[in-house]
């Protein structure tokens, strides 16, 4: 039992040796020429574009559901007029990024993995190593800028979506007009609220890309360690947003930010 | 007395082609304690074509990541037209690679690209050199050299096996290179596609003049592509001669590939 545990630690802590080793080869090529600008373009468009429905669609319902069940604790202590304020901090903070991260680590870390994976136990990438490109420019620092800068946009819209879902809950029961509502919302919503929000976005873009790239990248065991990439990029991707969350609180704490 | 120590100075090739085009000495491989190479020695010269025959297992495919570069060996030398493969840095080893095509046992063909944008792919770190038209042209004509210049358009899961070899060999072709290693050509076709892509690697070398190297065991392809055939067995070289040559050997080794 000691013996298993002590194992599992020590697998533990040579995967994150290896995640590491393959972030530093990242930097290591991501400045140097040839860049893949057509190939970052094309990845923006698939991880982005195509994420948006299912991140607009969640966050609609996210900012819809968070109104509708607030509402009646905030109606006890007659601060109502609260709810669109109250909304959109926790909808800016923490839900919105955080929800959208968990469903781009899902969408878009197991299709990364899945996709490496399956190129390198069909030898393409080898493929592409032997017709004389780099295929971990092509492949991973592609990708991985990709979900760096798209998955930001996603947060921001996802978080517009989720107020407009917000908004709507209101006027379920009642009557306000975006015009106050929106007053409510800008006056509560401070610079503190929006950029260690926006920041944090950043690097769980940055984390779904390298875990779904290095899962996928690193695949072997033919057809079986495909789905093994798929499936551990999910639960890597997912667990290190909610640690990346816990560290930009308290970074933003230290900062004053909060 | 070893097959190798009866023909190892065999006359497949002519006398007057005899520049080594590639040189292995010594070379050792290993996977952990499964070691693979082990003091294997070679030449592949100029104009010819090689097949390395051996069983499964016996480190065929090993052989050829290691000349072109995607592993790297423990001990030995590996030289391409000289040049000491291990040793050269990553832009060398790309340019050298432009000179060297592979054709994977599995295609390797990228699924998510069409025929056309498959064969683009080569290309595309040289398009300084290609106006957009040049580059259709080559495409076109690695394709009809192929006999599939109708599937431009089409996606690679739309190809049977043999299409999709012969797509992989279009690909390999469009850079034109002086060498072409083949790993199991006609691995998984039937007897009649197998046979077809060995004459289409006849034709391509004589088209292009390029040297090959063939691992396979099948006999059949061997036999129809083949100036000279290398027996890999433990590790080592164990016996070279032409197929005839070999054919007629006594050694019970040699013999149970030619039964």
């Amino acid at each position: 039992m000691a013996n298993s545990t002590l194992n599992g630690f020590k697998s533990f802590l040579i995967e994150m040796g290896e995640i590491s080793r393959f972030t530093g080869r990242f930097f290591a090529e991501v400045f140097k020429p040839r860049y893949e600008i057509r190939e970052f373009f094309k990845q923006c468009f698939l991880i982005g574009y195509k994420s948006l429905p299912l991140t607009g669609v969640t966050a609609f319902i996210m900012g819809l559901v968070l109104t509708m069940q607030s509402r009646p604790t905030l109606a006890e202590f007659g601060a109502e007029s609260w709810l669109p304020a109250m909304v959109a901090v926790s909808l800016v903070r923490e839900i919105g990024p955080v929800i959208t991260a968990l469903i781009c680590a899902g969408k878009i870390g197991s299709s990364i993995g899945a996709e490496l994976g399956s190129m390198k136990v069909t030898e393409q990438i080898d493929a592409m190593e032997v017709s004389g490109t780099n295929p971990f420019k092509f492949l991973v620092v592609t990708r991985v800028l990709a979900t760096t800068f798209t998955i930001p946009i996603l947060v921001i819209i996802s978080d517009g979506i989720a107020m407009y879902g917000s908004y709507l809950g209101i006027n379920m029961k009642g009557v306000t007009s975006p015009h106050i509502f929106l007053a409510h919302v800008f006056n509560k919503l401070s610079y503190g609220d929006l950029l260690p929000a926006f920041i944090k976005t950043f690097f769980f873009g940055f984390a779904i890309g390298i875990v779904g790239c290095y899962k996928g990248y690193n695949s072997n065991k033919g057809t079986e360690g495909v789905g093994e990439s798929a499936n551990s990029s999910v639960v890597v991707a997912s667990l290190l947003v909610f640690i990346l969350d816990l560290m930009a609180v308290q970074v933003a704490d230290l900062l004053g930010l909060t | 007395m070893t097959v190798q120590e009866n023909n190892i100075h065999n006359s497949a090739t002519p006398v007057s082609n005899r520049e080594p085009v590639i040189e292995i000495e010594h070379l050792y491989k290993s996977f952990g304690d499964n070691q693979v190479l082990k003091d294997f020695d070679m030449k592949l010269y100029r104009g010819e074509n090689l097949a390395i025959l051996g069983k499964s297992g016996s480190g065929k495919s090993v052989l050829i990541k290691c000349i072109i570069g995607l592993l790297k060996p423990e001990q030995g030398s590996i030289k391409v037209f000289g040049e000491s493969i291990p040793d050269l840095k990553r832009d060398a080893l790309d340019k050298m690679r432009v000179r060297i095509g592979f054709l994977f046992q599995s295609n390797a063909l990228y699924d998510s690209m069409s025929v056309r944008e498959n064969l683009e792919f080569p290309l595309r770190v040289r398009l300084e050199k290609y106006t957009k038209s040049s580059v259709n042209e080559l495409v076109m004509e690695a394709l009809t050299n192929v006999g599939l210049a109708h599937t431009v358009d089409m996606m690679p899961a739309e190809l049977s096996g043999g299409m999709r070899k012969r797509i992989g060999l279009a690909r390999t072709l469009i850079l034109k290179p002086e060498i072409i290693l083949y790993d199991e050509p006609t691995t998984g076709l039937d007897p009649i596609t197998g046979k077809d892509i060995s004459n289409l690697i006849v034709e391509v070398q004589k088209k292009y003049r390029t040297s090959s190297m063939l691992i396979s065991h099948d006999m059949s392809n061997i036999r129809i592509t083949s100036n000279r055939i290398i027996l890999l067995w433990e590790g080592k070289r164990y016996a070279d001669g032409t197929y005839d040559e070999l054919n007629k050997s006594g050694d019970p080794k040699v013999k149970q590939f030619f039964e």
